[in-house]
């Protein structure tokens, strides 16, 4: 039985259909990444899975309905990591993280122990003491991921879990970029399944079991990602002329210009 | 040094000094007046012992329900305070935003000009006419406002500070429409009850008053940290296991309660509730599990000082305390937003 089931979900806001008859299975373990054009229903996709938005179809979260999930129980099992991360008041990095570990009832000594893992495997323990309004854009990031990583960091406390991240690389440098994909590789195999939104298809095929494609709403191509990145459905969904080499050690897609 | 030691360090020494500061006022308060007795005297007083003349009857009777009073009312709006601002995720929220302060005014000016002369000195549960006027109109905006941002889709903060604009300036048109159709003496009556008094203090009034205090800061037990997750945005706060929609009644309704009676008891008294818990985060940071009481704290010590300020400055002739906390609060607050600027919103 897989982790996370979605069947026909479909969500329509003001006569618009912004997302139209989608299914996926998740497992534990496995890391899939939607790709698709500026506002081909990503976010949308995201949003609904966790409830953020109304939505038909189904949802089956560890084999029992999201919505019958108590939001106390679902916490310590899902993380989600939205796009945008508004904080105005002076947290240090710390305290921000620790805001994670809310949901659970593991101590405090346990509790600080699981966030400086978390921010250690973010690269922000250095962080801990500044105020987070001070922070630049991409330190911003790397800590709130720390903090979504921290909220489901252990397998004792909630067994397999959902990770949900929407944009996590985009305001990264690239060294960041890959140490986050690396970390997110990483924490999968602890037994969370991750689905996670990218704009970049280079770094999303090299570290990704598999990918998803969107396009106006609708799932255009799923697969491993050799067998989804090609030129021709590149061109189609992104109305941009590409070209597709393979890694020379890997073989994994990568997508240059023309 | 770890980060949690320097905060935890900071919050200690605000505690420290805010509770020294609040005992000092709370002297002065009862030393202070126009008979000024010995802080000997006023400790003596206190535990029972005879003093000579009436020094024990005026601090017993007149200072203590009085300085009760101030610090009932200082703390519970600044309670209320760093509940709204938490819940707006804005630290520039004020308790009259959503149109509390507003609402008990309409309500105070209707039951001065319906009430007439004949109600002024009547009672009821030792709450004058204007009190229950200024309560229920208060908690009526509250409601007004609650209704309309609350749809399907949950409480929009946004949409109830916008409420909260349209509500005050129908009240103030309200209020304006009133003072144009009083009498002298009922214009005289309404405008000093604006600018807020504790002159009506007695041991009931105090009494409730510390029982609403008592009970926003039992509440903290239960908000604080969900308050704390709530800043980090709604629906963050609801992945992170918050009952969103549950907590924003809650704090609503606690604020409404809180802002409307120490309205009612003391009338409008600005900048309490909007510059202490400001002043506090700065020194302690934004964590509400110190934030609040420490703004209680912090609250009653300043209406304290001011109250005697008030008393005081131009004795015999007694100050609205409104007056003073805004020309105190006002132009310290407009030093830390110059401060602030460029820094943290």
């Amino acid at each position: 039985m897989s982790l996370l089931s979605v069947r026909n979900l479909q969500v329509t806001i003001a006569d618009k259909t912004l997302l139209h008859d989608f299914s996926v299975e998740l497992n534990a373990g496995q890391v899939t990444a939607i790709i698709g054009p500026n506002g081909a229903g990503k976010t949308t996709l995201l949003k609904a899975i966790c409830h953020d938005l109304p939505a038909d179809g189904t949802v089956d979260f560890a084999g029992q309905p999201l919505a019958e999930w108590s939001s106390a129980a679902r916490a310590k099992k899902m993380a989600v990591l939205s796009q945008h991360n508004t904080l105005s008041f002076a947290f240090t990095g710390a305290e921000v993280v620790s805001l994670a570990r809310g949901p659970h009832s593991t101590g405090a000594r346990i509790d600080s122990q699981i966030c400086i893992e978390a921010m250690a495997a973010m690269d922000v323990l250095h962080l801990s003491n500044r105020l987070y309004p001070t922070l630049s854009g991409g330190e911003q990031q790397r800590l709130q991921l720390a903090r979504v990583l921290a909220q489901i960091w252990r397998a004792e406390d909630a067994g397999e879990r959902l990770l949900l991240l929407d944009e996590p690389v985009t305001s990264l440098d690239i060294g960041h970029q890959h140490q986050l994909m690396r970390a997110v590789r990483d924490f999968a195999a602890s037994g969370v399944a991750v689905l996670m939104t990218v704009h970049d298809i280079t770094l999303a095929a090299a570290y990704c079991d598999d990918l998803l494609v969107l396009h106006n709403g609708e799932c255009v191509a799923t697969g491993k990602p050799e067998q989804v990145i090609t030129e021709s459905l590149l061109a189609d969904v992104f109305a941009t002329e590409v070209t597709v080499i393979a890694h020379p050690k890997t073989g994994k897609p990568i997508v240059v210009g023309q | 040094m770890t980060p949690a030691s320097s905060r935890r360090r900071r919050i200690k020494l605000c505690a420290f000094f805010l509770s020294a500061l609040l005992c000092v006022s709370f002297l002065l308060s009862l030393g202070l007046g126009a008979v000024a007795i010995a802080p000997m005297d006023v400790l003596r007083a206190l535990l029972g012992a005879e003093l000579a003349g009436y020094s024990g009857d005026i601090i017993t009777s007149i200072r203590l329900p009085r300085a009760l009073l101030a610090a009932g009312v200082g703390g519970v709006l600044a309670v209320c305070g760093a509940y709204l601002q938490g819940l707006f995720r804005n630290p520039l929220a004020d308790p009259s935003l959503i149109g509390v302060t507003a609402g008990a005014s309409v309500g105070a000016s209707l039951a001065i000009v319906l009430g007439g002369g004949a109600l002024w000195g009547s009672t009821f549960g030792g709450l004058s006419l204007v009190s229950v006027g200024a309560f229920t109109g208060g908690l009526v905006c509250v409601w007004l406002v609650y209704r309309v941002a609350t749809g399907i889709n949950g409480t929009s903060v946004a949409t109830m500070l916008l409420m909260g604009i349209a509500v005050t300036a129908l009240a103030a048109s309200l209020t304006g429409l009133m003072d144009y159709f009083a009498d002298n003496e009922q214009l005289r009556r309404m405008s000093l009850w604006r600018m807020g008094g504790l002159d009506g203090a007695t041991g009931t009034r105090a009494g409730i008053m510390l029982v609403i205090l008592a009970l926003l800061l039992c509440s903290m037990g239960k908000c604080a940290r969900q308050l704390n997750t709530l800043l980090l945005g709604e629906s963050q706060a609801r992945h992170l296991g918050v009952d969103v929609e549950r907590l924003k009644t809650l704090l609503i309704v606690l604020v409404a309660l809180g802002v409307g009676i120490s309205v009612a008891m003391a009338g409008s008294i600005a900048f309490v509730g909007l510059v202490v818990p400001h002043m506090v985060r700065l020194w302690a940071g934004p964590d509400h599990r110190a934030l609040v009481p420490l703004s209680a704290l912090g609250g009653a010590s300043l209406l304290l000082l001011a109250d005697t300020l008030a008393r005081t400055a131009l004795a015999p002739t007694e100050l609205p305390v409104g007056l003073v906390t805004a020309l105190v609060g006002a132009p310290f607050f407009i030093v830390l937003l110059k401060r602030q600027r460029g820094w943290v919103q």
